[in-house]
C-alpha cells in the first residue's frame, strides 16, 4: 500500500484469542461468558493470599491444536513467567504469562488479495490468563464516581499469537484476521465472539519510505475488538503517520489506543514512559515439558483445515469461487458435507446450499448451527428434484415449508399433493385442451413464431397450478405441434 | 491436670488420650490455661481460639467415648503460624495489610491437621510476612524467648518456636524460606524440620518467597516431628510444585543407631561470624556422633558465601512480586485516596512495615530491565552452583551438619539498626533453602542459658535419614528434656 505517494505500509498484528475450555486457566471455574458479577471466582482467580495456580492441560491441548493449525512448531520445553504491573483488573498484580519460552514458534498462514497470495509468518503463540473487567459508574473511568471489578473473566485462557511484520496493506490485514480467526473456529478451540470481546488485536504500523530496507518507527494501538476497528483504526494511524512524517516530524514509537466515538488514536504512554514488566520465571508453576507423543495425540484431532477443504471441493467440480464460500464458515462447510454424503451432485448441491438456503438463513438471521433444515432433509430434497418428482420451482416453495415446520420435504409433497405430473396421458389431456383453446397461438407457431410456444407451456403450467413436468411438456407440445 | 499433660511430647499425650488418663477436652483446657499463665509474658500468640478448639476436643471426645482408634495425633493441642491459611479464623501474617483478613478457606496442612483429629488452639506470632530473624518485625507484638525474655525468640517462626519450648502447644507448624523454621527452633531449643522444597504443600500458606517457602513441624521431640510430618507431608493436586509421589512413614526412620553413617561437616560453616561458643557445642555433638559410630569428616561447600547474597536477591524478587496483590481492592487494609492509583500507594505505604518494603524495593530492583541480568539471573546461577556444591556432597555423605545459627539468640533491638547484620546470621540456614534439601535442628546444648541448634542437612527426600540421625542424636543426649526456668509463679503450674 502506498501512502502518500512515497511511503509503504508496514504492519504486524498481536491476536489475543479465548480458548473455549470449559474451565479456566489455572483453576476450575467456569469460563462461560456473563454471570453475575463475580460469581465465577474462587480464590485461586481471586488471587487471594496462599491461594496457588494449577494449569489445566485442556488449555495446553488446545494451544498445540491452534499451533498445528497455524503451521507452528510445538516447544518441547515452555515455561510461564510473571508479568507484573499494577491494574485493579488483575487480582495478583501479575500476569501469569509466557515470556521467553512460549509453546508455539515459527508459524504462519497464506492469505490471498485479489488473487495473489502471500505467506504471513506467525512469531509465536503463547498462553496466559485474561484480567477482570471494570464496570464503571458513569460512561468512562473519568466520569464515574465509583468503579468496580468484575472477576469472571480473570483467570479466562488466552492464546495470544504474534505475526511477523510481514503486511504492507490494509486489506492484507484483513484477510490475515479472517483467516486466522477461520481456523481457529474450524479448529474449534474458541467460538471468536468479536462482540462478546473473545477475540482482541493489537496492531502495530509503522511507514518507511518505498524501496527502504530497514522499519519505520512504530506504534502500538491495543485492545480493538472487531475488523471494522482494525480497518478504521489503521486508515487512521497511516495518515496520521503520513502527516507527521510530511511535516518533517518523527513518528514516537509508543502505545495508543483507538476511541471508536471519534474514530481516533490517542496515545497513551510513550516508550519512556513503558511498563516494566518485569518478567520473570512463575516459580509457582513447573515447567511444561511436551513430549512427541502428547503432539501427534493433537494432531490426529485436527480437523480438515480450510485450505485442504477448498481444494477438496474444486476436486469434486466446484469453482474456487463456490469451494471458498462454502468453506468460508467451518459450520457451513460440515453442513455442505453431510449433505453430499447423502449423495448427489456437489454442483447442483452447492448451488441450492450456496442459493435458497443461504438465503432462507440469512433472511430468518438464523446460523446453519441452527438451522431447522438438516444436511439430510436438503439431500433429499434434491434427490426429488433429481427424479423429476419436484420441479425446481415447486423445490424452492417446499424449501420454504421445511424451514416453517422442519419436516421432510417427502412429507410436504405428500401432504400438500406437490408431486410434479410426469403422467404423459395425464398431461397430454391437458395439452390438447390448452391446443384447443388457443387456436390463435398454435397459427403463430406453426408460422414460425417460436414465442408463442412459451404461452403455450404457460398456459399449461397454469393449469397444472405449476406441477406440470415443464421439460415433458416442452417436449409432449412439441411434438403435439409438429404432428 | 495441667500437672499430668503440659510438657510432655505428642507421643506421650497420645497415651494419655488412649489410656484415658485425660480426655482432649482437659488436655485443651490444661493447654488455654497454660497459655493464659504464660502467654501475657511471651506473646507468643496473636490469636487463642478457646470456643473453637474447646469445641473439637468435644468432638474427640466422643470419638473415644465410641470406642474408635485414635490417630497419632488425634486430640493433640497445636499452633499454626499465622501465615497458614485457617477457614474462618483470621490470618494476619502479622501484618496490618491483612490485620483483619479472614480467609474462606484452609491452607492444605491445616486441612491435614484438622483431618488428623489435631486441635487448633491458635495462630503464633511471626515476622509481618515471614520477613526476619527475631520476630521482631511483627506488626503486633514482640514474642519473647522463654530461656530469657531479655532476647528474641528466632524468626520468622518465633511465635512457633515459643510456643512449644513454653508447652503452649504440643507442636507447631512454621515455615522456612531462609531458616525461619531451624533458627527459632534453636534459639529455643526445640526440634525443627524445614523438609525438602515440594514435600509439604504450600497450598494456602501465604507466600513470601514461592520458590523457598517450606512448610514443617516444630516439636518436643524427634519422634513428635516424624509423627507430624506423617500427617501433613505427601503430594498434593494443588501445588503444581509438590513432589508426585507417596510419602514414606517417617516413624519407620527412628532408630538409635548410627554405626557407619557418613557424616561431613562443611568447614564454611564453621568460619567466620561463628560465635566461637557455638562453634564449641557443636564440636561437642560431633564428638557424640563419633562416639555413636558415625564416621564424620570435614567437606567443603566452596560457594557458600554467595549464599547470602543470592539468596536476597532471589526471594526478594519472589517477594516484589508475590506482595503485589495487597492493594486494597479485593480484601485486606484499604487506605483512602482520592484515586485508584493514590490509593494503592497509601495502602501499601500505611499497610507494609519498613523491613517488608525495604524487600519489596530491592527486589522490584533486582527484576528491573537493565538490571535483570546482574542480579536476578546472577543469583539463579549462583542457586545452580550451591545445589551443584551440596550433589558433590553428598556422593561421599549421608549428611551433613553445622551449627544451626552462628550465634545464640540476641537480645532485642541488637540488630534492628543494621539490617545487613541481621540477613548475615542467616549464613548457615539459606544454602539449603537455595539448594531445596531437608534439614533439620535439634538441641545441641547452651551457651550463657541460652539453647543451640545442631543442623542435619540430608539429600532431597531424604528425610528419613534425617530422623534417624537426630533420633540417635537425641536419645543419648539430654538436651531436649531441659525447659526454659519460666518466672516462678508461672511454674507452680508445673511442667514436670
Amino acid at each position: 500500500m502506498v501512502v502518500a505517494d512515497k511511503y509503504e505500509m508496514v504492519c504486524g498484528l498481536e491476536v489475543h484469542v479465548e480458548l473455549q475450555t470449559k474451565t479456566k486457566i489455572f483453576c476450575g471455574c467456569t469460563t462461560e461468558f456473563g454471570g453475575e458479577q463475580n460469581t465465577h471466582v474462587c480464590p485461586v482467580c481471586l488471587g487471594m493470599p496462599g491461594a496457588l495456580p494449577v494449569l489445566n492441560r485442556e488449555v495446553v491441548n488446545y494451544a498445540i491444536k491452534a499451533g498445528l493449525a497455524l503451521d507452528c512448531e510445538i516447544a518441547e520445553f515452555s515455561k510461564f513467567d510473571r508479568k507484573n504491573y499494577f491494574y485493579p483488573d488483575l487480582s495478583k498484580n501479575y500476569q501469569t504469562s509466557q515470556f521467553d519460552l512460549p509453546i508455539c514458534i515459527k508459524g504462519g498462514l497464506e492469505i490471498e488479495v485479489e488473487g495473489d497470495k502471500k505467506w504471513i509468518g506467525i512469531t509465536r503463540a503463547h498462553m496466559e490468563e485474561d484480567a477482570g473487567k471494570l464496570v464503571h459508574s458513569g460512561e468512562t473511568i473519568t466520569t464515574s464516581n465509583e468503579s468496580s471489578v468484575d472477576y469472571n473473566r480473570a483467570g479466562v485462557p488466552l492464546l495470544e499469537i504474534v505475526s511477523e511484520p510481514d503486511m504492507r496493506s490494509i486489506p492484507e490485514v484483513l484477510a490475515y484476521l479472517e483467516k486466522l480467526v477461520q481456523i481457529l473456529e474450524y479448529t474449534e478451540v474458541s467460538d471468536c465472539r468479536l462482540e462478546q470481546g473473545s477475540v482482541r488485536f493489537d496492531v502495530n504500523v509503522s511507514l518507511r519510505p518505498i524501496g527502504a530496507t530497514t522499519l519505520g518507527t512504530r506504534t502500538e494501538t491495543k485492545n480493538l475488538n472487531s475488523f471494522s476497528s482494525v480497518r478504521r483504526c489503521m486508515e487512521y494511524e497511516v495518515a496520521r503517520q503520513a502527516r507527521v512524517l510530511e511535516a518533517g516530524e518523527k513518528v514516537v514509537q509508543e502505545t495508543r489506543t483507538w476511541d471508536e466515538g471519534q474514530g481516533i488514536t490517542l496515545s497513551l504512554r510513550s516508550k519512556e514512559e513503558a511498563h516494566d514488566y518485569r518478567y520473570f520465571p512463575e516459580p509457582d508453576l513447573v515447567p511444561l515439558v511436551i513430549d512427541r507423543e502428547w503432539v501427534e495425540k493433537i494432531r490426529k484431532t485436527l480437523p480438515e483445515l480450510p485450505a485442504a477443504r477448498r481444494a477438496r471441493l474444486q476436486t469434486l467440480g466446484l469453482s474456487a469461487y463456490d469451494a471458498g464460500v462454502i468453506t468460508q464458515a467451518k459450520d457451513m462447510a460440515d453442513f455442505f458435507d453431510a449433505a453430499l454424503s447423502c449423495g448427489g451432485d456437489a454442483k447442483t448441491l452447492a448451488n441450492w446450499v450456496m442459493g435458497d438456503f443461504t438465503r432462507l438463513l440469512n433472511t430468518n438471521q438464523c446460523s446453519v448451527a441452527d438451522s431447522p433444515i438438516s444436511a439430510k432433509q436438503l439431500a433429499e430434497l434434491l434427490t426429488l428434484i433429481d427424479k423429476g418428482t419436484l420441479s425446481g420451482k415447486i423445490a424452492k416453495s417446499v424449501l420454504e415449508q421445511m424451514y416453517s415446520t422442519s419436516k421432510d420435504p417427502s412429507r410436504i409433497v405428500k401432504e400438500k399433493g406437490l408431486a410434479q405430473i410426469s403422467d404423459e396421458g395425464a398431461l397430454l389431456g391437458i395439452i390438447d385442451g390448452v391446443i384447443a383453446a388457443n387456436p390463435q397461438s398454435v397459427e403463430d407457431y406453426r408460422a414460425g413464431k417460436d414465442r408463442a410456444i412459451g404461452f403455450l407451456v404457460g398456459q399449461i403450467m397454469k393449469a397444472t397450478k405449476g406441477q406440470a413436468n415443464p421439460g415433458l411438456v416442452n417436449q409432449l407440445l412439441k411434438e403435439k405441434l409438429s404432428s | 491436670m495441667e500437672s499430668l499433660s503440659i510438657g510432655k511430647s505428642v507421643s506421650e499425650l497420645h497415651e494419655l488420650l488412649v489410656n484415658k488418663n485425660i480426655s482432649a477436652t482437659e488436655l485443651t483446657k490444661a493447654y488455654i490455661d497454660r497459655i493464659q499463665a504464660v502467654d501475657p509474658d511471651l506473646q507468643a500468640y496473636l490469636t487463642v481460639l478457646e470456643d473453637q478448639a474447646l469445641t473439637q476436643a468435644a468432638e474427640v471426645d466422643q470419638r473415644i467415648a465410641q470406642g474408635e482408634v485414635l490417630g497419632a495425633l488425634e486430640g493433640i493441642p497445636m499452633a499454626l503460624k499465622d501465615n497458614m491459611c485457617t477457614e474462618g479464623v483470621r490470618t494476619s501474617c502479622a501484618s496490618k495489610m491483612l490485620e483483619n483478613f479472614i480467609p474462606p478457606y484452609n491452607a492444605t496442612v491445616t486441612d491435614r491437621l484438622r483431618t488428623a483429629g489435631t486441635i487448633l488452639l491458635g495462630k503464633v506470632n511471626m515476622d509481618e510476612f515471614a520477613m526476619g530473624s527475631s520476630t521482631e518485625n511483627s506488626y503486633f507484638t514482640k514474642t519473647r524467648n522463654p530461656w530469657n525474655l531479655e532476647y528474641v525468640p528466632g524468626g520468622s517462626s518465633g511465635g512457633a518456636a515459643v510456643a512449644v519450648a513454653a508447652d503452649e502447644a504440643a507442636f507447631s507448624l512454621g515455615s522456612d524460606t531462609g531458616g525461619s523454621i531451624r533458627q527459632p527452633a534453636a534459639f529455643c531449643g526445640v526440634v525443627g524440620m524445614k523438609p525438602t522444597y515440594g514435600a509439604v504443600s504450600r497450598y494456602g500458606l501465604i507466600a513470601y518467597a514461592s520458590s523457598l517457602d517450606q512448610i514443617g513441624p516444630l516439636t518436643k521431640t524427634v519422634r513428635d516431628n516424624a509423627l507430624v510430618m506423617n500427617a501433613i507431608a505427601g503430594y498434593d493436586p494443588l501445588d503444581s510444585t509438590s513432589v508426585p509421589q507417596d510419602k514414606p512413614d517417617y516413624t519407620k526412620f527412628l532408630v538409635n543407631d548410627i554405626k557407619g553413617l557418613k557424616i561431613g561437616f562443611p568447614r564454611e560453616y564453621f568460619g567466620e561470624g561463628i560465635d566461637p561458643d557455638v562453634a564449641r557445642g557443636i564440636q561437642a555433638s560431633i564428638q557424640t556422633l563419633i562416639n555413636l559410630g558415625a564416621e564424620v569428616a570435614e567437606c567443603s561447600l566452596p560457594h557458600t558465601e554467595y549464599a547470602i547474597p543470592a539468596y536476597y536477591l532471589i526471594a526478594t524478587a519472589e517477594a516484589s512480586s508475590n506482595l503485589a496483590r495487597y492493594d486494597g481492592v479485593r480484601y485486606g487494609f484499604r487506605a483512602e485516596a482520592d484515586d485508584v492509583l493514590g490509593m494503592f500507594r497509601q495502602t501499601r505505604a500505611e499497610g507494609f512495615g519498613p523491613e517488608v518494603k525495604r524487600r519489596i524495593m530491592l527486589g522490584t530492583y533486582a527484576l528491573s530491565s537493565g538490571y535483570y541480568d546482574a542480579y536476578y539471573l546472577k543469583a539463579q546461577k549462583v542457586r545452580t552452583l550451591i545445589k551443584q556444591d551440596f550433589d558433590r556432597a553428598f556422593e561421599k555423605f549421608d549428611i551433613l551438619l553445622s551449627p544451626a545459627a552462628p550465634t545464640p539468640a540476641f537480645k532485642f533491638g541488637e540488630k534492628v539498626a543494621d539490617p545487613l547484620a541481621m540477613y548475615l546470621s542467616d549464613i548457615t540456614t539459606v544454602p539449603i533453602n537455595l539448594a531445596g534439601i531437608p534439614a533439620i535442628s535439634i538441641p545441641a546444648g547452651f551457651v550463657n542459658g541460652l539453647p543451640i541448634g545442631l543442623q542435619l542437612m540430608g539429600k532431597a527426600l531424604d528425610e528419613g535419614t534425617l530422623y534417624r540421625a537426630a533420633y540417635t542424636f537425641e536419645q543419648n543426649t539430654q538436651y531436649h528434656t531441659l525447659k526454659p526456668n519460666l518466672a516462678r509463679e508461672v511454674l507452680t503450674c508445673g511442667s514436670r
